[in-house]
């Protein structure tokens, strides 16, 4: 008999069939979430095809969140947000307000994922749940709207491309850079319909927060879902950042001679930091064939790299120092609770000390929209997933990706610089700790 | 040759995403022919203007990455477009089409209809037609599930009788 992937061990558990890649199968999905954007959509819906005797199949499973415009930006932003608001009273659904966060980070940190579930969520950025050991990927309104009366979506299952990393990363080099350059080498449809699957020793060694951003980034080479396999350290996470208590099953992990589309091997120590040109993730390249671009913008935050670990790495790195003059720093935490983390910890004193804009909770400028929208002409570098034409807003501005070690060297010197470049001390003596990984 | 429609080919490039579709200032609106005015916005400002029911979106590989947003194939919808033809797809933008019932077809070598051309396409006998250079492009069949969901009318009408069936 041949080895089952992760993926297909989840999609066979919730379908109640022997799942294969290539098969379609009718699954139990665990969690459902949506936002202010796709929300009121998946609301008109799950109204059209359910009728008088509406309900929601498992209501304690349905998540909103109000994150993409938070706080609302205009009229018809608020008029969606009151849509959302009455839609989750009336039909008892779980609802987060526009302090919470983003919808990705509000789910992990309230418990709403756990290690081999289902997930769905109209936000393709769903494929972040991975980084638990759960099978999380987006989905359109239509979809999300029949599930949430049903319970259930119907799924292909997808084949898989393995990614294996041996051996350390490098000080300055953190899972940002990884995914960068995975997607740099797949291409940014080169894993489209399939899961990305990652290993290795250097993925079993990096904390949760880091293995979150490999799975978030996943769509970007066209993926349906990223995943990293659970372990200990995910139970950890989860306890103390969900207060969940959760049996890792040993048996959530590739089984030996599982089937892949393609291998990929990396050798982590060999890596250095990664940087996407614009206008597309794939665009990667070592840092140092950028330096010296000059940044009018540093964006840190979004359901990448906006969580307590990435915004205190730039702290450190600008404790008692001050953004480059003709640089902007805007940081934004992902979720309420971050934000709070990052007050009580001198954090936020640090940045704002150093000129940083600190906004509250949400998507920020990854949207587009507000709160930090870029002009004709501005070049920009940012922690965020994407960097397509017109993402952060002019069609004429220019976005950069990076990690957020690359965010803070590049706010420190207005230009884009490698962050091995500046002191180490800066932001290693106050190293991020999580979960028993100093890195 | 029976066909579901000739019209003109609007023809885009690779890694057309969603944002470029839609661009995210205006997803405030789930409103189809709204969206509809706002059609590759930025990327083809004459595009909302110009587009005539019937035409066709034609595309290189990998259209609609990026966002799960189904405001991108509504806004298509909306602007009267009756199908989309790519050399491929991005998965949750193929996914979105085909629950909102508009006609996409994968369709190897599109890529090299001129803009503005005239074109049919069938999506049963999944072709499409290049009148000015007497081309024929045969398409990728849908996976016999996808095609029997679209013969019962798509995902809504599939969950409103799985509702009325479990009552």
């Amino acid at each position: 008999m041949t080895g089952k992937t992760i993926t297909e061990k989840i999609l066979s558990e919730k379908s109640g069939e022997d799942a294969t890649a290539g098969d379609y199968v009718e699954a139990t999905v665990d969690a459902m979430v949506t936002h202010d954007v796709t929300g009121p959509l998946t609301i008109d819906v799950f109204e059209d095809v359910t009728g008088e005797d509406a309900a929601l199949a498992a209501p304690e499973n349905v998540v909103f969140t109000l994150d993409h415009h938070a706080p609302a930006d205009g009229v018809q932003a608020a008029n969606n947000h009151n849509i959302v608001r009455e839609f989750a009273a009336e039909y008892g659904a779980n609802q987060y307000e526009i302090s919470d966060g983003i919808c990705h980070q509000v789910m992990i940190e309230e418990g709403f994922v756990e290690p081999g579930d289902l997930v769905i969520g109209a936000d393709s950025h769903s494929t972040t749940y991975g980084g638990l050991g759960a099978l999380g990927t987006g989905v359109g309104s239509t979809d999300l709207g029949t599930a949430f009366a049903t319970g259930e979506l119907w799924f292909r299952v997808p084949e898989t491309i393995r990614f294996e990393v041996e051996g350390d990363l490098p000080d300055g080099v953190y899972a940002k850079d990884l995914i960068l350059r995975f997607i740099g080498d797949v291409g940014f449809a080169g894993a489209t319909y399939k899961t990305a699957e990652y290993g290795g020793s250097a993925i079993r060694d990096l904390p949760i927060h880091q293995r979150l951003v490999l799975s978030n980034m996943a769509i970007e080479m066209g993926g349906k879902a990223g995943i990293v396999e659970p372990d200990d350290r995910t139970a950890t996470y989860l306890e103390e950042q969900a207060g969940l208590e959760v049996g890792v099953d040993p048996d959530l992990a590739a089984d030996d001679g599982a089937s892949y589309e393609a291998v990929y091997t990396y050798d982590g120590d060999a890596l250095a930091p990664q940087v996407s040109k614009p206008s597309n993730p794939e665009n990667a390249v070592d840092v140092g064939e950028t330096a010296g671009t000059g940044i009018d913008q540093v964006f840190v935050g979004t359901c990448t790299n906006g969580r307590y670990e990435d915004i205190r790495v730039v702290a450190d790195a600008l404790a008692g120092e001050q953004v480059a003059p003709n640089t902007r720093l805007i940081v934004v935490p992902a979720s309420r609770a971050v934000y709070q983390r990052c007050l009580e910890t001198g954090v936020l004193e640090a940045l704002v000390d150093a000129g940083a804009t600190f906004q509250s909770a949400g998507c920020g400028p990854c949207f587009g929209t507000h709160q930090g929208a870029l002009g004709d002409g501005d070049v920009a570098l940012a922690t965020a997933n994407r960097n397509f034409p017109g993402r952060e807003g002019s069609m004429e501005s220019r976005v950069y990706l990076g990690s957020p070690a690359t965010a803070a060297a590049t706010a420190l010197y207005g230009e884009i610089t490698d962050p091995r470049e500046i002191e180490t001390t800066r932001y290693d003596d106050h190293a991020v700790s999580d979960v028993g990984v100093v890195r | 040759m029976s066909v579901d429609g000739t019209g003109r080919a609007w023809v885009f490039g690779d890694d057309i995403d969603t944002d470029q579709i839609t661009p995210s200032r205006f997803l405030v609106s789930s409103d189809p022919d709204e969206l509809g005015e706002h059609a590759f916005n930025d990327l083809r400002p004459e595009f909302a203007d110009d587009v005539e029911p019937g035409d066709f979106v034609v595309a290189g590989e990998n259209f609609g990455s990026g966002s799960s947003r189904e405001h991108a194939p509504l806004s298509l919808v909306g602007a009267g477009v009756a199908g989309v033809v790519a050399q491929s797809f991005a998965r949750i933008f193929f996914r979105n089409a085909i629950n909102l019932g508009l006609p996409v077809l994968l369709c190897p070598g599109v890529g090299e209809i001129d803009d503005r051309a005239e074109i049919s396409i069938d999506v049963d006998e999944g072709f499409v037609y290049d009148h000015d250079e007497e081309i024929r492009y045969d398409a990728e069949p849908l996976p016999p599930f996808l095609q029997d969901l679209v013969d019962q009318g798509g995902l809504k009408p599939y969950t409103r009788r799985k509702l009325e069936s479990a009552d």
